[in-house]
């Protein structure tokens, strides 16, 4: 009798604990799906800003804006008169 | 409890009480339980349907369609996100004080937004304003007037601009491709956006990730075999000589001949692909695929390769040239009377009686093999939409003047890159290659290359080529200091509805450095240069010099004739642009 009560209870105790644990683990799910939902934002927010900063590169290297700084801020010009002193492979 | 009750007697309640509140607790219970059935099982599925609508949301997943890079991995089309402003327009009425600071910030005046409004008002959905930047969108909706949505859209950016407009192409202002590689490989470059369920709490929160409802399909990356710095070089120098000549328009294309990759493909008239408002349709076609011309003088090293080839002539061999001779009807007439001349002479004079008898030597059937077998009349490879074949009649119909004719590049029709192609094989050693516009996976199945030539006759003929660009060629003004080139120019008159016309021509000059093994082959064409000067001598290879010589510093191609760089080094010593 008494050892078929003590089962019973300790079977309600481990349903009890196995309940506490389900709410739990929901709840840890939740708080992780919420972070992995902040992190897909902080992504595409850091795809547009990529793709903002790749455009602005590509406006800044623009060959023709690149001559135009070199001749005329650099006073840089094409060389003509070189030597080749080795010539790699 | 009290003093009063413990002295006071306890009259027991009646009996009925009891039963009553009890009664009443049984009713209770009862109705409870029932509640509890009718909601946990008859509405069951109701309530959770209500439940869902509460909290579950299908949320977008964005996709964006696919770069499009040169070689170097530069972006040559790239699509960042942009907000499109809509309303609801008969809500944003309602608050007639919001209009002001709305149009405000939109750009717009507030009579012009009112109207828009009005004429609208039976919709539910308007834009007012697409593709605006993320900041200026967020100050639109900071003015907070009700019926005003954002929708995240994405714009194409092109930021090689008109340089590489026509090859690129654009897409419409749905992502849509519309032109060149956008509209050919649309299905390839477009993102598809996908959607998931989530489950959100009661202030928004994404709390649960269910399921990918439909998978969003990223755009794919498209690589272009093409060298953004070349092209902007081609591009610049093409545009200044149509403009300097008065032309119709021009083109440079480049090919490593080695690999069959087109490094540069160039053309003026262009538009900015950037600003759809401003597009000339003539700017649009890519010339160098869609246009056919005739090669004119252009053809003549490879008739004379695959003469050689043949093994029927050799250099050595002379042919009696008296200024002109008659075929049939036609007079086949050179600039002037060159006498006795080898293949050399030939080539370096652009004699188009050398070039007939010999072509009527070989016979109609040899002479329309060597084209057909250099490409003529076949697809380049290059994949690019819109590409044409050409015109190469078959043998059977030519008699003795279409023989002569076609010996000196009249009365066929190629493209710039069949032509480029077909002189790539005489750079690489007699390897025809097919054309190759894009790298990787979104390429097309390439043959392999064929041996047109043997490598013995390519090298022949490249050393003969380097014979037009001396001072007693054609194309002087193709030298480059240090390198060897070789190349040949053409001109043709261009054929209209009355025969040919001959006041409209082409100039031509195909060309390649450094003529011991060719790094890059050059095709410079200009369409309808004004009348006094239109030889692609004259006006085209000055063109070729001036791109070539920046493509090979670029490439860090050693020169290969640095005896002529140090004799040209002290006669323009403070060269500048």
């Amino acid at each position: 009798m008494t050892r078929q009560l003590l089962t019973v209870v300790a079977l309600s105790f481990a349903i009890l604990v196995s309940a506490v644990a389900v709410v739990q683990a929901k709840h840890k799910t939740r708080e992780m799906s919420h972070e992995l939902q902040i992190e897909r934002v902080e992504r595409d927010k850091l795809s547009t800003e990529w793709a903002q900063l790749q455009l602005e590169e590509s406006a800044w290297a623009n060959p023709d804006r690149v001559a135009q700084v070199a001749r005329r801020e650099l006073g840089m010009v094409q060389p003509r008169n070189y030597v080749v002193l080795e010539s790699q492979k | 409890m009290s003093r009063r009750s413990e002295n006071s007697k306890l009259t027991a309640p009646p009996r009925w009480r009891a039963h009553l509140v009890l009664g009443l607790f049984g009713v209770f219970a009862v109705v409870l339980a029932a509640r509890a059935f009718d909601l946990q099982v008859l509405d069951q599925a109701f309530l959770a349907k209500e439940g869902d609508k509460r909290h579950l949301r299908t949320v977008s997943v964005p996709a964006g369609r696919g770069v499009i890079k040169d070689r170097n991995g530069e972006p040559l089309a790239l699509s960042a996100p942009t907000e499109s402003v809509w309303a609801v327009p008969g809500a944003v009425l309602e608050a007639p004080e919001k209009l002001a600071p709305l149009a405000r910030q939109l750009n717009m005046s507030v009579a012009d937004l009112r109207t828009r409004l009005e004429k609208y008002k039976s919709r539910q959905f308007l834009y007012l304003r697409r593709q605006l930047a993320p900041a200026d969108a967020s100050a639109v909706m900071a003015v907070d007037a009700p019926g005003i949505f954002l929708q995240r859209e994405y714009k194409r950016y092109y930021p090689a601009g008109e340089a590489a407009a026509q090859i690129v192409g654009m897409t419409n202002i749905d992502g849509r491709g519309q032109e060149g590689l956008e509209l050919d490989r649309d299905s390839f470059l477009h993102g598809e956006p996908g959607s998931r369920r989530v489950v959100k709490d009661r202030v928004g929160r994404v709390v649960e990730d269910l399921a990918e409802f439909q998978p969003p399909q990223a755009g794919h990356e498209l690589r272009l075999t093409i060298d953004s710095r070349m092209q902007y070089l081609a591009y610049r120098h093409i545009k200044s000589a149509v403009i300097k000549n008065d032309a119709k328009g021009g083109m440079v294309v480049m090919l490593d001949p080695t690999t069959g990759e087109l490094r540069a493909v160039a053309s003026y008239p262009s538009f900015n692909p950037n600003d759809r408002g401003s597009i000339d349709p003539s700017g649009v076609r890519a010339r160098a695929a869609t246009d056919v011309m005739e090669p004119g003088s252009t053809v003549k090293p490879l008739l004379l390769a695959q003469a050689l080839d043949s093994g029927l002539y050799d250099t050595s061999d002379v042919i009696h040239t008296k200024g002109w001779f008659m075929v049939g009807r036609l007079t086949v007439k050179d600039f002037r009377n060159y006498g006795d001349v080898d293949f050399a002479k030939i080539l370096q004079k652009s004699s188009n009686v050398g070039a007939a008898r010999v072509g009527l030597e070989m016979g109609r059937e040899k002479v329309w093999q060597g084209y057909k077998e250099f490409g003529f009349g076949d697809v380049s490879g290059s994949g690019f939409p819109g590409e044409r074949f050409g015109v190469l009649n078959d043998f059977y119909e030519w008699n003795k003047v279409e023989t002569a004719t076609a010996s000196y590049g009249y009365g066929m029709a190629v493209t710039a890159f069949q032509l480029i192609r077909a002189y790539g094989a005489i750079a690489d050693d007699g390897k025809l290659h097919s054309l190759r516009l894009i790298q990787g996976d979104g390429a097309n199945m390439h043959a392999p290359a064929q041996q047109v030539l043997k490598p013995e006759t390519a090298r022949t003929m490249r050393h003969l080529l380097e014979g037009v660009v001396t001072p007693a060629g054609t194309a002087t003004r193709a030298a480059i200091p240090g390198y060897r080139v070789a190349g040949k120019t053409g001109t043709a008159r261009k054929a209209g509805s009355g025969g040919y016309n001959e006041n409209r021509h082409q100039a031509l000059f195909v060309g390649m450095a450094p003529a011991e093994k060719p790094a890059l082959v050059t095709l410079v064409m200009l369409d309808e240069p004004k009348k006094d000067a239109y030889y692609g001598g004259a006006i085209a290879a000055p063109v070729f010099s001036a791109v070539m010589r920046d493509a090979l510093r670029l490439l860090r191609v050693p020169p290969d004739n640095p005896s002529l760089l140090t004799a040209s080094a002290s006669s323009s010593s403070g060269g500048g642009t």
